[in-house]
Order: C-alpha cells, then structure tokens, then sequence
C-alpha cells in the first residue's frame, strides 16, 4: 500500500522486479546503439548524404561494429591522474543515468507470467524528485571525471560542465514543479493519470517549452554542448579517457537523452496514453494491455528525433549567451509561469470559482493590456552615441592617488610605449636591410 | 511498513549493508590528504544517509537530501576544490598554537558524550508513523512545514534573501562603460574603416607564420608578391618590437637540418624615425585584428 501512487505494486514479487529490472537494462543499451544509428542516418538526411549504410541492413550493424571497436582498444591511464576517481568518475556517470528509468511507467497493469504488475519498475509519491536528484548525482561524473585526469582541458570543460547542468537543473526543476502543482502528485504515475483529458504539454505550455530548452542543456547537447566543444575544449571532460571508461560516459550521455525523453514524455506528452484520436478508438480499447508501450515508445523517439534536429539545425552558442539564456530567460519565465499557475490552482480550489471563469478574468485584462501595448507608440530609439569624440586625457594621479580613467577619458601616453613606437618598425623595415642574425655570442647562449 | 521497533528485515539488511560503508566514507573523509578525496567521503556519507531515510520511510527527505546537499551544495564546494589542482594536498601547517591537541581533546570529549548518550539511552518502540505518512510523506511533510512552522520558514526564508542581498551588494561591481557586444564591435569597425581610420582591413586577419621557413606568430605572412603582410602578427608582438622579418629566418630550415640550431631574432631597428609603424599608434578601439 503506497500511498500517493496510481499503480498497484501490491501483486509484485521479486521475479517480476528482477525481469523488469534486467528488462530496463536491455531496453536501455539497445536503444542506445539504435539511438546512434539513427542519429547519424537523420543527420545525413539533413545534409543530403547517405550515413552509415554498409555494415547490415540499413547500416544497423555499424553502431555495434563502433563499439566493439571502442571496446577493444587500449586502455590508457594518463600519468598525471587520480586514480582512484579517474576509474570512479564515469562508473558514477553511467550508474546515475542507469537509475532514472526505474519509475519510468512504460504501460498500465499486464499481465506477466499470471501475475498482474505495472510497466514499471516501482513508483514512489517522490518519482520526479528522485530522477532530479539521480540527474543532480550524475553530474559528480563530469566534474571528477574533468578533474582527476590532470589536464587543463578536461578541467576547463567539467567546470563549464558543471555550472551549465547546475543552472539549468534550476530551470527543468522550475518547469516541472507546474506539473506537480495541477496534477497534485509527483508520483509518475499519477501525473500520467492525470492527463487523460488534456496532456499538460498543451495546458502548460510554456513550462514544457522551458523543459524542452533546459533538457537539451542538462544533457550537454547541441546547441548547448559546451562543456565538449571539439573546437575549443577537444572534448571536455572526456579527453583523457579512452576505450571501455570513455565508452562509459558516451553510453551515459546517449541513456541520459532518453531519460530525459522519458521525462518529457511521461510528465508532458501523456505518458504511455494514446494520443486523442486513438485514444477514443472502442472505448480506450488502445489504452490497455500492451498497447500502451508502443505509444510510449513512439513519443520517446518522437522526442529523441526532436534531439537530432537540433544538432542538424543549430550551431553551438557562445558560452555567455548561453548562461544568459538560462539565467535571464528561462529562469525567470519558468518563476512567473510558476506563480501564475500556483494562483489559478488556488482560486480554483479555495474560492469555489469555476476554472473557466477564473481563467476569462485572467485571460480578458491580459488580452486587453497585450492590445493596449501593442497600439502604444514606439519609443524612439536614443541617437547611438558614436563613441567618446574626443577622449579627455586625465592626470593619473589627480590627487595624490593613481586613479582608472572613466568613459570618455585616456590615459595619458605610456612613456615606454613611445619608445617602442620608434623601434617597433625595425620588422618592417629590416626586409630590405640586410641583416646578421648569426653572431657568435648567440651562438653561444643557444648551444 | 515497519511496525515494530527493530524495522522489517529489508530495511536491517540495507542498515548493515549501508552503516559500514557510511562509516568508512566517514573515516576516509577525516583522513583523506586530498581535498577532493574528502568531499568524495562526504559525497557517499549523504547518499547513503539518503538511502537510510527512504528505507525509514522518509522518501521525501531522502530525495531532497540528495538534491540539496548533494546536488547542490556539495557541487559549489567540488567546484572551488577543482580548481586547487590534482595534486595539491590539505597544509598540515598549525596556525594557531597547540590546535592540534585541542582539536583531539574536544574531540574526544564529544565522543564521550556520545558514548553516554548512546549506551544510557533507552530506545521506546517507534510510533505514530503511519498516523505521520497516512496522507502520503510529502503531503505530510507539506502540512508539517507549511501548516504548524510556517512562521520559522518565513523566518529563514527572509534571513537567506538578506544574505543573498548582502553577498549581492558587497560582490556588486559599478559598470564603468557600456557592455560592447559582438554587434556593436563590428559597427565601430566598419565606422573606422569608412573614415579610413585603423585597420583597413574588415576581414579576419590573415595567420602569421611562413610555414617553409619558420613557422611562428612572430613571422609574418608573405603576400602573393612576396611582401610581410604586417597585420598577421599579433598586435602585441609588433608594438614590442619582437616582429620577425622573413630574411630574419631565412637560413632556419636549414639550420635545423644541419643540425647548427640558430634561433632568429628581430633585427636591430631601423634608426630612421620617419618609419613609424602605423599599427603602434592604434588604440584597442580599432582592434580589428588580432
């Protein structure tokens, strides 16, 4: 009897969790080598070429192959690591993203060998907190992973890392607490139950579109792969790890797309529910049995699709734009969302006030005010100022104290630099001298 | 659901498991040289303190330990302790004297009290959890913080927002001029370029380096006449006076080949002083290049 979830464990034994376990386990790794098959073969069709087509049908094989390879190679410890936390970091990465699966609901109650369980491994009233702190944990791998191999890129991309998947926890935190404030549960299967009329995708929107954002940012994805960026940082965190330990975070980065698609699905897009014109079919006759894993799986990879489109649509920000994106935009709309969402749930369920109402008089002022903005004559923009004309210099030492200049004002000329102004052109004009590098004394500090 | 005082067998077994490893990741964090050996130590001790809670039938206080402390708190701690480097250790140096024979005295007071505590207590059987969880834990928490402390939590609540106020004012910094963006960068160039002024050049500078003779930053790149093109060594380089001219290094491949390494260095300036360069005169305003 576990109270605050939907789905009824009260049949389970422990076979059936070790089958729903092992179950996961398998789901996960296969998904994962079809995800990279299918991402490359997406991307290629954006880009007009074939993909990996050679190895099995369709190319299926070539992820395998990929890994196999990956597998077999030499496995380097760098000289300059920590141990111990260089071998822990990516076991700590690949466990924590491991875990979120466990209350994913994949379907309702089946039956499995006479005994009837739900598609899930377990449910807690806590599930969407618990995959929040597994996530939170998972971050522990980048960081010691960046840290312990004693190198600078590492360490430069495991505390970009960091800082990005901390601020936009905040964000998909923020997003998610609307979820649990109209569906009254953080269990995931109620919040399931809880969208059988209306997914809440459509009925809070704006908190699935700072979900959307903030999951690309939390799995460390394009446009927001920074703490990777091949062309600054090689590849972040991951640089000095090679074979099966690198091979254990590129599995974790894979895993954690679907955990964070399975989020999106079961929180926003309905869960394992048909989607409406289905779902009336005979009576919600596709909304039990094992139906429900097929519509479950098609939002998932609907999601992941979404995944791949934008690595083929978009480039990489910059890494300012990007923090400002989660900390001035996405923060901020999921804080007001939240609070608009709290004073509707606490009309509707304190004041006796219908929803439809309470939403005409939220809905008619915002209406009017949006119109009222509209028609407002646009400020004009104030002339740019066309930079400081004519620099004041000032005296460096106004009162006895060495002072910054401020805008508009120079300092005065450096006295060295006119030196060096006058001697500066020897480059240029030493082309057409000619010149005796080779004098003996140098000869003599270099050997 | 545990009943009676000892706990279900589950939930002793996960305890023996889970106690042990707690206290070693206790120990380790104590004696741990390296910082980030340390925060590991403590990393463990409150996941499995979150594993004990959950077991205790405490899901929500399991879970936001580990978001909090964990996911939180303990990562701006790593986040400072990184940055110190792998192979730096904790200073044994004392600053303060004789701290070390204090520190084990109280310590060793405390674990007495401990000691005391522990063996004198005398532990009733556990009630009221299932009057406490009967509306599911987070709602029973929920009603716990916001029904009969919800006085203290405003309390804390404007505590912290003042001390974030505080830490906000004392780190905040008075912008002197006006954030340049990307855009407003490239409106100033191509403005000095239509008066003519700074670089004339709007494109990327081209990369230093004659890559047959001497391939560096301080070696301008040839045009296709043949002629240093000035702007592909860095600015800085050029205003020092370090700026190789191509003759400078034209005998270095075959130095190296020799095996007669000879490095080249910028030849003696030029005396006449109506050469000036026009690049030293510029100002970071114009700094198209690099």
């Amino acid at each position: 009897m576990n109270h605050g979830v939907v789905a009824d464990f009260s049949q389970e034994t422990w076979w059936i969790s070790v089958i729903k376990a092992v179950a996961i386990l398998v789901f996960l790794l296969l998904s994962v080598l079809i995800a990279i098959w299918a991402e490359r073969r997406v991307l290629a069709r954006m880009q007009i070429r074939p993909g990996p087509n050679v190895h099995g049908p369709f190319g299926l094989l070539q992820s395998l192959a990929d890994a196999m390879k990956l597998l077999l190679k030499e496995d380097l410890t760098v000289k300059a690591a920590d141990k111990f936390v260089y071998v822990l970091a990516p076991l700590i990465t690949v466990f924590a993203s491991l875990l979120v699966f466990a209350v994913i609901p994949f379907g309702p109650e089946v039956s499995v060998f006479g005994v009837v369980t739900p598609l899930q491994l377990t449910d807690l009233p806590v599930s969407v907190l618990y995959i929040l702190a597994v996530t939170s944990f998972g971050v522990y791998g980048i960081m010691l992973g960046g840290w312990a191999s004693g190198s600078t890129y590492p360490l430069l991309g495991s505390v970009r890392g960091t800082a990005q998947v901390i601020s936009y926890e905040l964000a998909m935190g923020l997003s998610l607490v609307s979820v649990f404030i109209v569906s009254g549960s953080m269990s995931t299967s109620a919040i399931v139950e809880s969208q059988q009329g209306f997914w809440w995708a459509v009925a809070l929107l704006p908190a699935f579109a700072v979900y959307l954002v903030s999951m690309v940012g939390e799995t460390n994805r394009l446009p927001f792969d920074l703490p990777e960026a091949e062309g600054e940082l090689v590849a972040g965190h991951m640089t000095e790890y090679s074979s099966m330990k690198f091979a254990w975070f590129f599995l974790a980065e894979y895993i954690n797309m679907f955990n964070v698609a399975a989020v999106a699905t079961t929180l926003f897009l309905g869960g394992w529910r048909a989607p409406w014109p289905i779902s009336a079919i005979n009576d919600g006759m596709f909304n039990e049995g094992w139906w429900p894993v097929l519509w479950f799986l098609a939002k998932l990879w609907l999601v992941m699709f979404f995944f791949f489109w934008l690595r083929g649509t978009l480039l990489r920000f910059r890494y300012d734009q990007f923090m400002n994106i989660g900390w001035k935009v996405l923060i901020p709309i999921a804080l007001v969302w939240l609070v608009a969402v709290a004073g509707v749930q606490a009309v509707r369920q304190f004041a006796d006030v219908d929803l439809r109402t309470t939403l005409m008089w939220i809905g008619i002022p915002l209406v009017v005010v949006l119109a009222l903005l509209l028609l407002w004559p646009e400020k004009k923009a104030p002339p740019e100022a066309a930079g400081p004309s004519e620099p004041e210099e000032i005296d460096a030492f106004a009162e006895g104290f060495p002072v910054p200049p401020l805008p508009g004002q120079v300092l005065p000329p450096s006295p060295r630099r006119a030196v060096l102004s006058v001697t500066a052109p020897a480059a240029t004009a030493t082309t057409t001298t000619p010149t005796a590098t080779t004098t003996s004394d140098e000869e003599a500090s270099d050997g | 659901m545990t009943e009676s005082a000892v706990g279900s067998g589950g939930e002793l077994v996960l305890f023996c498991i889970i106690g042990p490893l707690m206290v070693v990741a206790a120990l380790a964090l104590l004696f741990a040289r390296k910082p980030v050996h340390a925060a590991v130590g403590l990393i463990f001790v409150m996941i499995g303190m979150a594993f004990l809670y959950t077991a205790l039938e405490a899901p929500f206080l399991g879970v936001a330990q580990v978001v909090v402390y964990t996911g939180a708190i303990m990562i701006l701690f790593v986040f400072v302790l990184m940055l110190v480097g792998v192979d730096a250790a904790d200073s044994v140096a004392e600053t303060i004297r004789g701290q070390r024979w204090i520190a084990v005295a109280l310590g060793a007071g405390l674990v007495a009290v401990l000691a005391g505590v522990v063996l004198t207590a005398n532990l009733p059987p556990a009630v009221g959890l299932e009057e406490a969880n009967a509306m599911t834990n987070p709602v029973g928490v929920a009603y716990e913080i916001f029904g009969s402390t919800v006085f203290a939590l405003e309390l804390v609540g404007v505590l912290l927002i003042t001390a974030a106020l505080g830490a906000i004012t004392l780190t905040h910094k008075e912008r002197l001029s006006a954030i340049r963006d990307q855009r407003a960068t490239v409106r100033l160039r191509q403005r000095a370029y239509a008066r003519g002024e700074g670089s004339q050049v709007l494109t990327p500078a081209p990369a230093p380096g004659v890559y047959a003779l001497h391939n560096a930053a301080d070696v301008p790149a040839l045009d296709p006449e043949g002629n240093p093109i000035d702007i592909s060594v860095p600015r800085v380089l050029r205003i020092r006076g370090q700026e190789l001219a191509p003759a400078d290094v034209d005998g270095h491949v075959a130095s190296i080949a020799s095996g007669t390494f000879v490095q080249p260095v910028a030849s003696p300036p030029a005396p006449s002083p109506d050469t000036s360069d026009p690049a030293a005169g510029r100002t970071d305003e114009e700094g198209g290049e690099r």
